[in-house]
């Protein structure tokens, strides 16, 4: 769980970045898209290294939506009766939304690929023309209000996710349990803010 | 004070259970829940009612008997207090108080409030000891322990077993217990030799059990009565990874 985790979260963390070069003009996300394609094509051949990133994510959500489901199977039986009166939870909010908050996430992302990558669902819709999709996408409002909330699950998912994992691979010790905490926050709070800017910048005019 | 309690009743193991309400009068602020419960008792026996079955030993918090979840909380509302150890003045009498006990598969409930918690006692037989016969106890200076290891050694050996990390977690784990003993032994020369080979055999045990996957949620250590950090469940999992890329012989 903790090793997939990870390894998206590398995957999405580059993403953020990459995305944030909408504000360096049409001309850098455009030729950004290009340069990905044509990224080792001598060995692996055009969209080489994109296909290679692809299933490797489709592994990695596989092996982390199979794990989490196994988590779930185990508490389940672990508590065959539950409680008549259960107080308001004490652990964190994103702790307790991991589990709704990862299938929200995993819809978004079908919805996501639909748009973004096949471009089925974009008003515009044309390969490789990054930044009139994008500008034509979040110039509706109910996309950057949906986008924005799976955004915002994304934060809470990477807020508990990367702390977790960091506990579960055996990184935290009395000395870096703060430290790690303020680290995951971090992380979650500069990943959602950077994914947010780029639909309320097209939204405000900003861009496009 | 007059308190509304809404109390598990369970004749035994097979039995459905359901909650029954009673009133107790003449309570004193400053009465112990399990007192309180003592009062109700003794009013049901004097009707010729069957008293409520509650589990409760040294009333002084250190014995780990008398887990109750009150009111969805383990322990009840005050942090790092025992059942026995909290008082009647942490209530509203005008708000009736829910008793249950604990709810894990591993953890079968007797009869009303008592459960059966000796699953604790296997994930120990499995590992929570030192083998090698250590005779009288030794100087406290002959073997050098660094102040940060004794330290954190002393605050995971402060767990009573009591099972409110089990009863308070949302996957049912008892992973916080089973990392305070590994930590306590662990982290002090006298455990070093078996400390690969226990933390594998006591989370072995503990999931053979059929206690849930830990998530690290937080929430046994909001409600743990001693106050064991979630840090002790890292270390565990750093010794079992490490016992896991260990060839058996070098555990």
């Amino acid at each position: 769980m903790g090793v997939t985790g990870l390894a998206m979260l590398l995957y999405v963390t580059v993403h953020m970045v990459s995305n944030l070069k909408i504000f360096l003009g049409r001309d850098s996300i455009d030729g950004y898209a290009v340069w990905l394609r044509q990224l080792l094509d001598g060995l692996l051949g055009y969209e080489g290294v994109v296909w290679v990133v692809r299933v490797g994510l489709v592994v990695c959500v596989v092996l982390h939506m199979t794990a989490a489901i196994q988590l779930a199977r185990r508490a389940r039986k672990a508590r065959p009766a539950g409680y008549q009166h259960r107080a308001k939870v004490q652990g964190s909010y994103a702790a307790r939304t991991m589990r709704w908050g990862g299938v929200i996430l995993a819809l978004f992302i079908v919805y996501h690929i639909l748009d973004l990558t096949a471009g089925v669902l974009n008003p515009n819709g044309v390969h490789l023309a990054v930044y009139d999709n994008v500008v034509a996408d979040f110039q509706r409002w109910y996309v950057v209000l949906f986008y924005a909330a799976a955004v915002i699950a994304l934060g809470f998912h990477i807020r508990h996710g990367l702390w977790s994992a960091l506990q579960s691979l055996g990184a935290s010790s009395a000395a870096r349990q703060k430290a790690i905490q303020a680290f995951s926050f971090g992380v979650a709070f500069v990943i959602t803010a950077g994914f947010l800017s780029v639909p309320f910048a097209v939204l405000t005019g900003l861009v496009g | 004070m007059r308190f509304t309690l809404r109390v598990w009743r369970q004749d035994n193991q097979f039995d459905k259970g359901r909650l029954v309400m009673y009133v107790v009068d003449d309570i004193s602020p400053d009465m112990s829940f399990l007192e309180m419960l003592d009062v109700l008792n003794e009013r049901l026996i004097s009707e010729g009612e069957e008293p409520v079955a509650f589990d409760h030993d040294c009333r002084e918090g250190i014995c780990g008997m008398c887990g109750l979840m009150i009111n969805g909380n383990a322990h009840g509302p005050d942090k790092l207090t025992t059942t026995c150890q909290l008082h009647m003045r942490s209530f509203d009498p005008n708000e009736p108080i829910t008793i249950e006990p604990w709810r894990a598969r591993p953890f079968p409930v007797i009869k009303d409030l008592v459960v059966d918690r000796s699953a604790f006692d296997r994930i120990i037989e499995s590992g929570g000891y030192i083998s090698a016969p250590t005779g009288s106890a030794p100087d406290a200076h002959a073997v050098p322990v660094p102040k940060d290891d004794a330290d954190n050694a002393f605050e995971a050996a402060a767990c009573i077993g009591c099972g409110a990390c089990v009863a308070a977690c949302p996957n049912g784990s008892g992973m916080l217990f089973t990392a305070a003993k590994t930590t306590h032994l662990g982290l002090l020369p006298q455990g070093q030799p078996e400390r690969y080979s226990r933390a594998l055999d006591m989370v072995g045990t503990h999931d053979d059990l059929g206690f849930g996957g830990c998530t690290n949620s937080g929430e046994c250590t909001a409600v743990c009565p001693k106050g064991i950090p979630l840090e002790a469940i890292g270390r565990l999992n750093r010794d079992v990874l490490k016992a896991a890329t260990r060839s058996p012989a070098k555990r």
